[in-house]
């Protein structure tokens, strides 16, 4: 059997596409999830208190700081063992990648909030709109525009990232591709590059239309 | 008290930290009049501008604007600051709105006036000030002179008691400095109350009713600018002036 003919045969394709079903659940959850917390969080970081400041960056930091995989690892194995709480690799996936996009999204917020100049806060107000009014009109379009290309770049490596899924047992795309590979072993020798142009490709489609999206939006708030 | 007076400033001190910016200054602007006020870099006149509409806590004295005393932090300053118009260095028109939005976005949202009677205002006046075919751009599209016209036609359309001018000049080329210069010329000749603070001299020559030199947070001297300028009282406004003129 020739390598392509691997993506064909039975329900091959089928199967990776559920695969990429997967993967793009555990992405679109933890990035809604991680908007939402990481507005609260990036509004958190621009207040005058030091407590909270300190804690938001002192999260901000240990998040970055350790790879996403020793957090996969931590959360799936870890509260399984200190808790006896049974987690879903999926949940746990989910978890792992709020905490991370939550962190990434606040540092975005924050730093669209802060690069905002004084003088649009201050000729908004010598115009003689309400505090409402100002950030309504004048302080938050702004804020999303700067935002939004960051946000769609940052979505874009959280889809990638959750590659590293397989590694707690997620059959996601690319556990499928290597599932079909290993199951064609002896028939289709080749079937490897096949199966991991196809994966290549679908990442491809979903990314690519992402990253030019931003770059226009980026663009175009010049 | 005297229905003519616009603004009145008594004893204000401003002070940041261990730096006292404005020690005991009091002024008063008459209806129709236009005050410039010059001085050194950090004499503080901006700082004047700034406590007048209430963007700086103020640490003694007072402002009142029609008797209204002008206090920071205050409700009543969202209702005050629409009868004070002011123009900054730096534009601040907003980048992500056209010119036109810009200018229509007080009256209609803070003043509640019809969108439709406040966008044939607003054309008028950017006819009026050489800008009518730019009402659709963006300000990132326009050079700094015309955006720093549609930022004055942005604050006149409130229709403001006063205007206060920030040294609107201080970040253009220079000739786009004579654009913006003259319809402000044009407001002082058409009876605009105005304090504007710039570095121009002959146009505060040109414009102004009255000249107010400061220094180090106080009044130095306070004339009408034929006697200013030709025959100062003060040893430190002739030292002042003298920093303009070059001779070999």
């Amino acid at each position: 059997m020739k390598g392509y003919e691997v993506l064909f045969t039975g329900n091959n394709f089928l199967r990776l596409l559920s695969g990429l079903w997967v993967t793009l659940r555990i992405s679109l959850i933890s990035i809604g999830i991680s908007l939402v917390l990481g507005v609260l969080l990036g509004a958190a970081m621009t207040v005058r208190n030091k407590a909270v400041k300190a804690v938001c960056k002192v999260y901000l930091e240990v998040v970055r700081i350790m790879p996403q995989l020793v957090w996969l690892f931590i959360v799936f194995f870890g509260i399984t063992r200190s808790t006896g709480i049974n987690l879903s690799g999926e949940t746990a996936a989910i978890i792992v990648f709020t905490i991370w996009g939550t962190a990434e999204t606040g540092d975005l917020v924050r730093g669209a909030f802060v690069s905002i100049p004084a003088h649009q806060y201050e000729s908004g107000l010598a115009l003689g709109l309400g505090k409402a009014q100002l950030y309504f009109y004048v302080i938050l379009p702004q804020t999303v525009r700067r935002l939004t290309p960051n946000i769609i770049n940052l979505s874009t490596r959280m889809i990638k990232t959750t590659a590293l899924v397989s590694l707690i047992g997620v059959t996601e795309v690319l556990k499928v591709g290597k599932q079909i590979i290993d199951a064609n072993r002896y028939d289709a020798p080749d079937a490897a590059i096949w199966v991991y142009a196809a994966i290549f490709f679908m990442y491809f489609i979903i990314c690519f239309p992402l990253s030019v999206f931003s770059k226009k939006l980026a663009d175009r708030s010049k | 008290m005297n229905e003519d007076v616009v603004i009145e400033v008594r004893d204000l001190k401003k002070v940041f930290g261990e730096n006292v910016v404005i020690n005991g200054i009091s002024l008063t602007v008459k209806k129709g009049e236009t005050v410039v006020l010059i001085g050194p870099s950090g004499c503080g006149k901006s700082t004047l501008l700034r406590c007048l509409n209430g963007l700086e806590p103020i640490q003694g004295g007072s402002v009142l604007l029609h008797g209204e005393p002008v206090e920071y932090g205050k409700r009543s300053l969202y209702r005050i600051r629409q009868k004070i118009g002011m123009v900054f260095q730096d534009y601040g028109l907003f980048p992500h709105m056209t010119v036109l939005d810009n200018i229509i976005l007080a009256p209609v949202k803070v003043q509640k006036r019809s969108k439709q009677e406040v966008t044939e205002e607003a054309m008028s006046l950017l006819e009026r000030v050489g800008l009518g075919d730019k009402a659709k751009s963006y300000p990132s599209q326009l050079s700094g002179g015309q955006q720093q016209r549609a930022a004055i036609v942005r604050s006149l359309i409130v229709h403001p008691d006063i205007m206060l001018l920030d040294e609107i000049t201080a970040a253009l080329d220079p000739e786009m400095v004579h654009e913006v210069l003259n319809v402000v010329l044009d407001l002082a000749k058409n009876g605009s109350t105005m304090i504007i603070v710039t570095h121009e001299m002959a146009f505060a020559e040109a414009a102004a009713d009255r000249v107010i030199l400061m220094d180090g947070g106080i009044i130095v001297e306070e004339n009408p600018p034929e006697k200013f300028f030709r025959d100062p009282d003060t040893e430190r406004a002739r030292k002042f002036l003298s920093t303009f003129s070059y001779s070999r």
